[in-house]
């Protein structure tokens, strides 16, 4: 395989006693799909936290583009290119789709916001993941379903020339027809070159979708396998055992 | 494609827009509409020029501090301390000209500043404790009423007698003044949009909204001119012995708030983050605003306009008063903002709500003490208006989030 674009070597995170994570090592590449599978509690969520900055793991190795770095907070992860998408989405629904896509990170120009230089950067990051759902770019977030939701999320994520984005859950919450439009943008992102890692309960989704699978247990990575070598209930069984085959 | 994009297409678009609940400043027309036409017919003098000059000045100070509560309200917070913290404003500013011989143009910015430091005050306390703002102005709209009464000494009043700060609510701007006040105000507003849509065109991007722009432009420019012209009307009952004519001082002085505040809220990236805060404050908070500082400056922008508010009660009524800015002020500052279309709970509304709501507060005052209904009634009316506007919020709020 080719060598990964983020990686994390012995990875340790507790929380007082509870020890969570336990000298994990984790992989994403560019390009690339990365399913982050487990059960409830098996520290997939402390996990991504570690990686957008949001905690800071006690003892381990941040390798980003060959490089050591170490993140100290949202701000470093962001910086280096590394973007999430939290399941709850974190939209304001009463902002235009372009608003919610620069909160935080206007275009400003002057003292006043740069709306057309924004609305065009907007539509162009859009398109260039295939999205023809949305009607305007200007309605409010209010107005759109969930799986449009998901998508402006998304966008926003890679807005940013961000080189891994990480979805949390990104099909929790959808219907049929929603869920293949999200997995087919989640795709859409990995062939335009970013590394995309995605947390998941669905197994269908996982192996619909990913090019590698990262299964923890009880704090500790399991295994991180090529998708094509294992089946569905090798999945189950690293997600419920811990053990490889 | 955006070529063919014509006036009955915005048009459906408008109204799909109003169909899923974003009804804007519609009802606050529609009353207004309504309530006109209502004492037009009914009063021989409501719809006088007279008249007209009356109820500018009357609601001028309720509009002042339902502009700046649009702030607050917008957080999905409230200030019930707004009206008092216009009166102590109003008294400090009566205090520093009277008795300390301060020039006005000292005097009303240190009264504004003032305000804006009660708001800091406020705001540290809704933002840093995270007290509800319902419980932190619940306690200084007390305070501020004890303060008042201190400033100004039991059952007193101060007079004033500063010739500007009296021009405001009691003087015009002279005829041909009102008219190059008018065609200014016109041609600027005409030339923001034109170069706003300027812009957009080159940077090419598609707009359905520009005919629509051009509509409602040209029904704002035909009222405008009828305002002025019939405020330009002599309305003095004995014009020999003095003369009454030209649009108040006051409206000048409302139109730059206005100006000021929605180009803070609407062209400015901290206006976004009002709306952003008051969307969802988490995911403010994710993308990196400064949620307390948001709060906090939202509270001070309040008072200062409250502050200013309570100069244009002090000019009404030539003195300070340990009643001014109490009893119904507060209550129908807030009503002035939700009947103008701003919501609490939060994340949707204007300024200018502000302006059309309070002009509907007025009307209801005004137009039923000149048909001669007691104050009950008044109150009850304008109670009754609240609680319609408050349900097409909360109504129009459901029928956005069910599409």
């Amino acid at each position: 395989m080719a060598s990964p674009i983020l990686s994390l070597k012995r990875v340790n995170k507790s929380f007082g006693p509870v020890h969570v994570l336990k000298d994990v090592d984790f992989s994403a590449y560019a390009g690339k799909v990365t399913a982050l599978v487990g059960d409830n509690g098996a520290g997939k969520s402390t996990l991504i936290k570690c990686i957008a900055g949001i905690y800071t793991p006690e003892t381990g190795e941040f390798i980003f583009e060959g490089n050591p770095v170490t993140i100290s907070g949202p701000r470093d992860a962001t910086a280096l290119g590394i973007e999430i998408v939290y399941q709850d989405l974190a939209l304001c629904d009463n902002l235009d789709i372009v608003h919610n896509m620069f909160l935080g990170r206007e275009e400003i120009s002057g003292i006043t916001l740069n709306e057309s230089s924004m609305e065009s950067l907007a539509k162009k990051t859009l398109d260039g993941l295939s999205v023809r759902t949305v009607k305007s770019i200007r309605q409010k977030v209010a107005s759109l379903s969930g799986g449009q939701r998901q998508t402006v999320a998304i966008a926003r994520a890679v807005l940013w020339n961000s080189k891994v984005v990480i979805l949390d859950e990104p099909t929790a919450a959808l219907g049929v027809a929603q869920t293949e439009q999200v997995l087919k943008l989640v795709r859409q992102l990995a062939d335009n070159g970013l590394a995309v890692i995605v947390i998941s309960h669905n197994l269908n989704d996982v192996f619909q979708v990913a090019d590698n699978i990262a299964a923890m247990y009880l704090g500790s990575m399991a295994a991180q396998v090529e998708k094509n070598s294992v089946n569905q209930n090798d999945v189950v069984r690293l997600i419920t055992t811990g053990a490889q085959k | 494609m955006s070529q063919d994009l014509n006036i009955k297409q915005s048009a459906t678009d408008w109204w799909s827009k109003v169909k899923a609940g974003q009804v804007g400043a519609l009802p606050a027309l529609l009353g207004l509409l309504v309530l006109c036409i209502v004492f037009g017919t009914q009063s021989s003098v409501f719809l006088t020029p007279g008249n007209l000059a009356n109820l500018l000045t009357q609601a001028a100070a309720v509009i002042v501090i339902a502009m700046g509560l649009v702030f607050v309200l917008l957080l999905g917070e409230i200030d019930l301390s707004a009206g008092y913290a216009a009166g102590v404003c109003g008294a400090l500013l009566v205090i520093m000209i009277t008795k300390m011989d301060y020039p006005w143009f000292l005097a009303f910015p240190i009264s504004v500043l003032a305000g804006v430091l009660l708001g800091a005050i406020i705001g540290y306390l809704v933002a840093q404790l995270k007290i509800p703002s319902f419980v932190v102005t619940l306690a200084t709209f007390l305070a501020f009423q004890g303060l008042l009464l201190l400033l100004v000494g039991e059952g007193g009043t101060i007079r004033i007698e500063d010739p500007v700060i009296l021009a405001v609510e009691n003087k015009n701007l002279s005829v041909s003044y009102s008219w190059i006040f008018f065609l200014l105000t016109a041609g600027a507003h005409l030339l923001s949009g034109l170069l706003k849509f300027r812009k957009r065109k080159k940077a090419g991007l598609v707009d359905n909204l520009f005919k629509l722009w051009v509509i409602k432009t040209f029904i704002l420019i035909a009222i405008g001119t009828l305002a002025t012209w019939a405020l330009t009307v002599e309305r003095s009952n004995n014009p020999d012995l003095v003369s009454l004519r030209g649009i108040p001082y006051v409206v000048p002085v409302i139109l730059v708030l206005l100006v000021g505040a929605t180009f803070v809220l609407s062209r400015t990236s901290f206006g976004l983050h009002i709306y952003a805060v008051g969307g969802n404050a988490e995911a403010a908070r994710r993308a990196g605003i400064n949620v307390k500082m948001v709060r906090i400056t939202a509270f001070m922008i309040c008072t200062g306009f409250a502050a200013v508010a309570g100069m244009i009660f002090v000019s009404r009524a030539n003195s300070i008063s340990p009643t001014t800015g109490g009893s119904s002020t507060l209550l129908y500052a807030v009503g002035a903002a939700v009947i103008g279309g701003t919501s609490l709970f939060g994340g949707k509304g204007k300024v200018s709500d502000a302006i059309l709501g309070g002009l509907v507060v007025a009307i209801i005052d005004n137009g039923m003490a000149l048909l001669g209904y007691p104050a009950g009634i008044k109150f009850m009316v304008t109670g009754a208006v609240l609680l319609i506007s408050a349900s097409i919020d909360a109504v129009s709020r459901r029928g956005a989030s069910t599409t």
